[in-house]
């Protein structure tokens, strides 16, 4: 047995048509254009950088899709974690 | 009254745009009103012949915008029914023979001698649909319930709002209530729930609609049928009555279906 027969098994059709609906809607509109990916990523970048040192080259950032849910998922490699203010540093 | 320009979309083919644009353009002029219906699907015109006014056409849009007559010379009067015309579009050319700069400028020069402008669009997310929509104040987007038809109705409905139009009002169409009761079937309910647009009407399947179209006689113009029961009350709600819904779904004696949650947008709006 599939994994679609198991998940969908013997539902009424309606219920079927619904529940696929939802699933690939979640997916369509996760579709974030290239361009709108730069920009997040550049403003992840910016933000990260008053914390700790970061090596931008290799970022890691993506949607990942599950069943019925989107996740951004970042790998970002830190190098160094910044010396945080009025503390004295190790 | 100020003139409204609407456009009637779908995402996927053939789910009756053009019926709907020829339905609803007939209830709107019985009401009183003048109305024209433009025929936006350049290059696969249908909505003559959906209208029955197929032997009547001298000059195209695209004759208007190329100079060729101007664009009143375009308007065929429908005899069966006041205040009513139709713009046929041209078949032999291509989806590119009309601007979208082109297609607000006929719009605007209707605005003045109608109350409204329906536009009967292609369907798809192409230049063929922003030109027909380019001119448009206002939209309704068409689907079935099918599972592929309402997925591709929200991405025209994604469109047309990052193209400012409002509102923004859908219409189910084929609906088979015993389908729906069966559980076979997507119901209004599903369909309002995934796409969270306001309802302006659902449309169920029906013989008639076919007949109608043999004949070139839009349902509205005569028959008593529940589609043309349906178109008709589409059209008052689009000239701002409040006619209730029909039970379609057949599932609001348990409070589940979608009149329930009508009601209770309604209530919770005001
Ligand atoms: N409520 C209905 N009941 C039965 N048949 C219908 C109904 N609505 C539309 N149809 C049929 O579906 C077919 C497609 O309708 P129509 O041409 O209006 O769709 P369309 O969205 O304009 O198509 P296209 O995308 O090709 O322009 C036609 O054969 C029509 O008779
Ligand atoms: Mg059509």
């Amino acid at each position: 047995m599939g994994l679609f027969t198991k998940f969908f098994g013997s539902q009424k059709s309606g219920k079927i048509a619904r529940d696929r609906l939802q699933l690939v809607l979640v997916h369509d509109r996760s579709d974030i254009s290239p361009e709108m990916m730069e920009n997040l990523r550049r403003d992840i970048i910016t933000v990260i950088k008053n914390y700790v040192e970061i090596d931008e080259n290799r970022i890691e950032l993506d949607l990942e899709r599950e069943d019925s849910s989107v996740a951004l998922v970042a790998n970002i490699p830190v190098m160094t974690v910044r010396r945080q203010r009025g503390k004295a540093g190790r | 009254m100020a003139s409204r320009i609407i456009v009637v979309t779908s995402g996927k083919g053939g789910v009756g745009k053009t019926t709907t644009t020829a339905n609803l353009a007939v209830a709107l002029a019985s009401m009183g009103n003048r109305v024209v219906a433009i025929d936006g699907d350049i290059g696969l015109r249908n909505l003559d012949v959906i209208m029955g006014l197929e032997n009547r056409i001298v000059y195209t849009l695209i004759d208007a915008l190329e100079g060729i007559c101007r664009l009143n010379q375009t308007l065929i009067r429908d005899k069966r029914i006041e205040n009513l015309y139709m713009i046929p579009t041209a078949q032999s050319k291509t989806k590119d023979a009309v601007t979208s700069e082109q297609m607000k400028g006929i719009c605007e020069d209707l605005r003045n001698d109608f109350d409204y402008i329906l536009v009967d669009s292609p369907a798809g997310i192409e230049a063929g649909f922003r030109n027909a929509a380019a001119g448009a104040d206002e939209a309704l987007v068409v689907t079935t319930p099918e599972v592929s038809a309402v997925r591709d109705g929200d991405r025209i409905i994604g469109l047309l709002e990052s193209m400012d139009k409002s509102p923004i009002r859908l219409i189910v169409n084929r609906i088979r209530p015993q389908m729906v009761k069966k559980g076979d079937m997507l119901s209004v309910s599903d369909v309002l729930d995934v796409l969270a647009i306001d309802l302006i009407g659902m449309v169920p399947d029906d013989e008639s609609v076919v007949t109608s179209s043999n004949k070139g006689e839009p349902l509205t113009l005569s028959t008593d049928s529940p589609a043309s029961r349906a178109f008709k009350n589409i059209a008052s709600r689009i000239a701002g009555n409040d006619v209730p819904f029909q039970d379609l779904d057949g599932l609001d004696s348990n409070g589940k279906g979608f009149l329930g949650k009508i009601k209770r947008a309604f209530f919770g709006r005001c």
